[in-house]
């Protein structure tokens, strides 16, 4: 498992300025097939309630493991651990340290 | 546990009796559910102290096993009918209106049928086009479902569907409506190769009710927590269960044979010791994920579990491996009963068990399920097993 702090400072492209909210919507939008926009969703709101199926909270899961370069303990692997940006957030920190 | 401690074998001869019957004419088993209703089985998965029995997974799934080597059928609705009663014990015990019905079920030995399937949601179950209509603390709820196990001779029914109009299709309850007061127009028929006796077309369901009739939380929760394990964990024993009847019914002919040469094993005794090792194997399988799940009590941590990728992987593999089996097991055992076998009307007949099992990779299909699995697979490091 990569536990490298460096992972939320940089990764895409011009991510200088990103924050981990910023690029955990910006993964929420390519692949949470969510009926709203997500940036209409405040921290807290619902992602399943926003339409998230499990199946694209597993490509969700993968894409944040690809941002982050991280990889996701099975214990954190269930719905409401990404139920929100805020719980993404808490668990990609987490595991970040 | 014995067969006897779950179910008393009068149950299993009456619905044996007549499971023939219930499959030619592709109707309710009436009289197996009279006698389930008798033995205060209906109330198995209820609570002591709604008086119920309490019956754990174990119990239950040895009890619906132990029912479909007699009848199919009776073995599958009184499968559908507990996971009904365990997700609303499960996820309803703070509601006054679902504890009076938890008594009522006892008392009453009423029958509860399962409404998730739905025009426009193509077999999935976790999402839903009807939804609930509140107007102050009443609602509305009409759903066109594809079927509904014997939703003709239930007395309530479970049914999933949207939070409210505006929900996203996933965002899903469970709500309870009851017998006088709902209407069921029958849409489709229910002619097919096997599980006739379930009586499962599709209909159109019209109903209202209180708003307490709604089960708290989500279906997300429940569905995970209890439908699916309850469902898979029951399934497979009952599959097993009818598939431990062909091979009964292979041993019956294998010992006629031996019995007129002692002293040389006949070849179809060989073919009958494969498959008694692979019905050991399926009893296993699922006997060791119930005692996995007894194990788990209703503890937020325990819930939580039940929500991860580990319990949806295994809970899957159960019902993908079992469901397998149990053709290939009947399949051989039609091989050794031969013509005897073959025929519809001779005491070593395997034909309505061999139907019957084929209905095991479709409900839920197996293609769906395998599609699931893969993609949790992507994810799941299998880390903590």
């Amino acid at each position: 498992m990569n536990n490298n702090s460096s992972a939320l400072k940089n990764n895409a492209a011009g991510a200088e300025d990103r924050t981990v909210a910023n690029r955990i919507r910006a993964v929420l939008a390519a692949h949470g097939r969510l009926s709203v926009d997500v940036a209409g969703l405040s921290e807290t709101d619902d992602l399943y309630a926003a339409g998230m199926t499990s199946l694209a909270s597993v490509n969700v899961m993968l894409a944040l493991e690809g941002e982050f370069d991280v990889e996701f303990p099975d214990q954190m692997l269930n719905r409401s651990m990404f139920s929100s940006v805020a719980a993404i957030e808490a668990a990609v920190r987490k595991i970040v340290g | 546990m014995r067969p006897i401690d779950v179910l008393s074998p009068d149950v299993v001869e009456i619905a044996a009796a007549h499971a023939a019957d219930v499959d030619e004419r592709s109707r309710f088993p009436s009289e197996a559910l009279a006698a389930l209703k008798q033995a205060r089985a209906l109330s198995d998965a209820v609570p002591r102290e709604y008086g119920g029995r309490g019956f754990g997974m174990q119990e239950l799934a040895a009890q619906c096993s132990t029912l479909a080597h007699g009848c199919s059928a009776a073995g599958m609705i009184l499968a559908m009918h507990h996971i009904q009663v365990a997700c609303i014990a499960r996820h309803s015990a703070e509601s006054p209106y679902f504890q009076s019905f938890l008594k009522r079920i006892a008392q009453e030995q009423l029958l509860i049928a399962s409404v998730t399937s739905e025009v426009g949601t193509f077999g999935d179950t976790r999402s839903s086009v009807a939804a609930v209509e509140r107007k102050g603390d009443r609602f509305e709820l009409n759903k066109d479902a594809t079927t509904i196990s014997y939703g003709a001779h239930a007395d309530a029914l479970l049914v999933t569907c949207r939070r409210n109009p505006d929900a996203a299709a996933s965002d899903q309850v469970l709500v309870l409506v009851n017998k006088d007061s709902y209407e069921l127009e029958q849409s489709s028929s229910w002619n097919t190769l096997g599980m006739r006796g379930t009586c499962s077309p599709g209909f159109m369901m019209r109903s209202h009710g209180s708003v307490e009739q709604i089960v708290p939380g989500a279906f997300a929760d429940s569905s995970a927590q209890t439908m699916v394990p309850y469902s898979h964990i029951l399934w497979a024993a009952l599959w097993q269960g009818i598939a431990g009847a062909a091979v009964a019914r292979a041993a019956h002919q294998v010992r006629g044979e031996a019995r007129k040469k002692p002293g040389t094993v006949p070849p179809t005794a060989i073919q009958l010791a494969k498959i008694d090792a692979q019905l050991q194997s399926i009893r296993h399988n699922w006997q060791s994920l119930a005692a996995e799940f007894d194990t788990l009590g209703t503890s937020a941590e325990d819930l939580q579990a039940l929500l991860g990728m580990g319990w949806a992987l295994k809970l899957n593999n159960l019902k993908v491996s079992v469901s397998e089996a149990v053709v290939q097991i009947v399949h051989q055992a039609l091989q050794i009963t031969g013509i005897m076998g073959y025929k519809n009307d001779s005491p070593v007949s395997v034909g309505r068990h061999y139907r019957d099992v084929l209905s095991a990779s479709l409900m839920i299909s197996n293609e769906r399920i395998a599609s699931k699995n893969a993609s949790m697979l992507l994810v799941f490091k299998a880390d903590s097993t």
